[in-house]
């Protein structure tokens, strides 16, 4: 079974209007299903996760220009696809992101001090994977793809409740490791959805470079299904992303969903990309804005009142401000930390360096 | 990621750590140090007036020309001020001249220019056949190149940081180190492998690392570094010109020191000069201990010298190795007959490295001469810690001056 093949998936159009079941053909109306139970209140809360997490990130790249952060990787234009399939989740699941999903990580429950201490050269991770059902950030790219499938083969051996979801971008998608997780996910039916983000961009490199197919085709040789879906859209990839999910937990093995989606800002705040992309490009997808489609829809049915907004914008303010302020008050670790948890047990090399180190510092202060 | 990025330097807030780094740090304010010396010249010559001429055609000061955009190269004479960046830039640009064979090929090298641009304005010239932007895959870019070697190419592969390079690394120990040997010697592989190496950029995880030993634990790769702007574009000139392979560390955080490059094109010197990829370089003559280092830290060395003779009135001979395998270590132990006392430092951890295999030699070949055992400054044996903590495991000028007192101590 290989679903929409061709299509996008799409259940709210770019400008504001959802696609009904009726007018859906196919696989959408399929995917309407698993969103038929969203409540208007949980649309409202599908867009204050996407207006908080866009406040945070440029949060991000306000602190990195200050000084305070050593680099910040932007989720502008990704909001839908991480809040719609972070919220797909459930507290079973674990998730296994690669450097851009602060969004997930948000829906995780993980405290956002925690990314930006990353960024900020505060620390190497600092969250407990297993707590959240989230593990740390993955900088080698694709890395993160085996590691989810041979969780997701624990839960198989486990007889474990959750499904796994494993983050990738569109350039991770040529690394050899992607594609050996796609082969072992395969052959071992790994309860595992392998989620990419195509956001079009490898840093200067356009999808094209690293294929002649969608990355959702790509499924098809390893023999399971994929699906494609607008990853602008916060509730086609809320329902795609429980589809893939519930075919994960009902032992049907993996599934690829390609988000189609758009990264808005440089690849890093370190990042020039007048040097490579065309403007009219960015123009195009600015009008593609996942905020505005739900604002939209939400705004047509009365849903969304101004007043609404602007306790939602004020929330995320608020939420911003807290974090900037624990941020900026972020001590740098104790300079011995360097030679914590190593390893389990205690090395003695490592112990030797301590000690001299500790010395040494003594004598010149 | 990328921090690739990196161009924007460290993170605010990583204080000097004593008062004797801050001092330091305003005498490297202060102005250029002095190259090399004529110890280093009467060897082979890389760092100071060199009997070069002025043989560059002009085709290629033109094209030089159009890729700096500075017109910097002076009426008759082909010295210029450059950063370690751009004259690895110049360097490549003449590699790409002198043989059409040479291609370059990477992440991010083609229209971006790599993400520290040293690859700037080649697919420009060169155009997409022989400046080729990679699909992202590491195991990828150097497999490939290998059978484009095969194939009479002379890749020149970018590895976008130093801790990328394993998803390759089958691809180098078992592939591209092994051909020639299992071939009998029918098999040449001229491939060169670019890699950003080691910290004190602020940088994220991963891109700070210093995996020298790994390479130079394997036969049939060269492995070797620069550490200042003349050396930069003399030595990826030879290492692309390099029948064997050769894996080029680039000191990240040195990329943006500038220095007088002697920029005439490799076919162009003597002889000499052509082949002299495994040679070690005395940088600074001392007499009273020796230090040694490579890439990144022969700076720092340079600096802790400067501190010594001011304010302990000690003489520190600084050797820069550049060659990492093949060892060049005749300057070393010539350096340590005299002085007695030889402290190795580099940026990696100490365990079975680059100093571990400089210790044991020097001590095998310079035994009597010894006053102190060599000591060691090195990365400690940790993953590299968060970027501010990097100021505490990178050595600094204060614990190489403390390992030359304890030298003195025995
Ligand atoms: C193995 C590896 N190679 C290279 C890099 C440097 N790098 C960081 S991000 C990136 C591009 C990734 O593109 P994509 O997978 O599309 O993710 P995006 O950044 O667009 O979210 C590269 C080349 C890396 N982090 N890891
Ligand atoms: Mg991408």
């Amino acid at each position: 079974m290989f679903a929409g093949v061709t299509e996008l998936v799409q259940l709210l159009t770019p400008d504001g209007r959802r696609t009904t079941a009726a007018s859906a053909s196919g696989p959408e109306a399929e995917y309407q299903a698993h969103v038929a139970d969203v409540t208007d209140d949980e649309l409202v809360g599908l867009l204050r996760d996407m207006t908080i997490v866009r406040r945070l990130d440029d949060e991000g790249t306000a602190l990195q220009r200050q000084g305070e952060l050593s680099l910040w990787a932007s989720l502008r234009g990704q909001e839908a696809a991480q809040i719609g399939s972070g919220r797909a989740l459930g507290p079973d699941d674990m998730a296994f992101p690669s450097y851009r999903e602060h969004g997930v990580a948000w829906c995780r429950g993980v405290d956002p001090l925690n990314v930006f201490g990353l960024f900020r050269g505060s620390s190497l991770g600092g969250w407990d994977p297993q707590e959240h059902g989230f593990a740390l950030y993955a900088i080698v790219v694709g890395s993160q793809t085996l590691h989810a499938t041979g969780y997701a083969m624990g839960v198989t051996r486990d007889h474990g409740e959750g499904a796994v979801i494993s983050y990738f971008g569109d350039g991770a998608s040529s690394e050899g490791d992607v594609s050996e997780a796609f082969g072992w996910a395969s052959v071992f039916s790994a309860p595992l959805v392998f989620f990419c983000q195509n956001n079009q961009w490898a840093i200067s490199e356009p999808y094209r470079r690293q294929s002649r197919v969608p990355v959702y085709q790509r499924a098809r040789g390893f023999g399971f299904p994929s699906v494609r879906v607008d990853g602008n859209d916060v509730l086609a990839t809320l329902a795609v992303t429980r589809w893939a999910l519930q075919q994960a937990r009902a032992g049907a093995g993996p599934v690829l969903v390609e988000a189609l989606t758009y990264r808005i800002n440089p690849h890093t705040t370190a990042d020039d990309p007048s040097r490579y992309r065309p403007a009219d490009e960015l123009s195009t997808w600015r009008r593609r804005d996942p905020l505005d489609r739900l604002r939209t829809y939400l705004r047509a049915r009365d849903v969304l009142t101004d007043e609404l907004e602007s306790s939602i914008a004020a929330e995320a303010d608020a939420v911003a401000a807290d974090l900037r302020a624990r941020c900026l008050a972020l001590p740098d670790p104790p300079e011995d930390s360097v030679f914590d948890h190593v390893q389990v047990t205690e090395n003695s090399l490592v112990a030797t360096e301590r000690a001299a180190y500790t010395d040494l510092r003594g004598a010149l202060l | 990621m990328t921090t690739s990025e990196m161009a924007t330097g460290p993170a605010a807030g990583a204080p000097a750590n004593t008062a004797r780094q801050a001092a330091v740090d305003t005498a490297v304010d202060a102005g250029p140090r002095p190259a090399g010396t004529a110890a280093s010249l009467g060897r082979e010559g890389t760092g100071g007036g060199t009997a070069a001429g002025n043989g560059a055609a002009p085709g290629r000061r033109a094209a030089a020309a159009v890729v700096d955009g500075s017109g910097t190269a002076g009426e008759g004479s082909a010295r210029r001020t450059l950063t370690l960046a751009k004259a690895l830039n110049t360097g490549l640009l003449a590699a790409m001249q002198a043989d059409p064979k040479t291609v370059i090929m990477g992440e991010d090298v083609g229209k971006l220019g790599g993400v520290f641009r040293i690859t700037d304005g080649l697919q420009e010239l060169f155009g997409e056949e022989r400046v080729i932007d990679t699909p992202l895959a590491e195991s990828a870019i150097v497999g490939t190149a290998i059978g484009l070697a095969m194939r009479g190419f002379r890749p020149v592969c970018e590895i976008q940081f130093d801790g990328f390079v394993y998803p390759a690394f089958d691809q180098i120990v078992s592939q591209l180190a092994k051909m020639h040997y299992r071939s009998a010697g029918r098999v040449r592989l001229p491939v060169t492998i670019r890699i950003p190496y080691g910290g004190g950029i602020g940088a994220v995880e991963h891109h700070s690392e210093s995996p020298e030993a790994y390479f130079c634990h394997t036969a049939g790769l060269r492995v070797v570094t620069c550490s200042n702007p003349a050396d930069a574009h003399l030595m990826i000139q030879q290492a692309v010109a390099s029948d064997d392979p050769v894996i080029f560390l680039e000191p990240k955080r040195r990329y943006w020191e500038k220095g007088e490059v002697d920029t005439t094109p490799l076919a162009d010197l003597p002889a000499d000069l052509r082949t002299g990829l495994h040679s070690a370089r005395v940088v600074r003559p001392g007499e009273d201990a020796t230090v040694v280092a490579y890439g990144p830290m022969v700076r720092t060395c340079l600096d802790a010298a400067e501190v010594a003779a001011a304010e302990d009135g000690r003489s520190l001979e600084v050797i820069d190795l550049r060659s990492l395998s093949p060892l060049d270590l005749d300057p070393v132990i010539e350096s340590t007959r005299r002085t007695g006392r030889l402290v190795a430092v580099h940026e990696a951890p100490s365990n079975v490295s680059l100093s571990s295999e400089i210790a044991a030699r020097v001590t095998e070949q310079a035994f009597y001469h010894l006053e102190a055992p060599v000591l060691r400054v090195t990365g400690f044996d940790t993953p590299y810690p968060p970027a501010r903590l990097e100021d505490h495991y990178l050595p600094d000028v204060d614990r190489i001056l403390d390992a030359v007192d304890r030298s003195f101590g025995y």
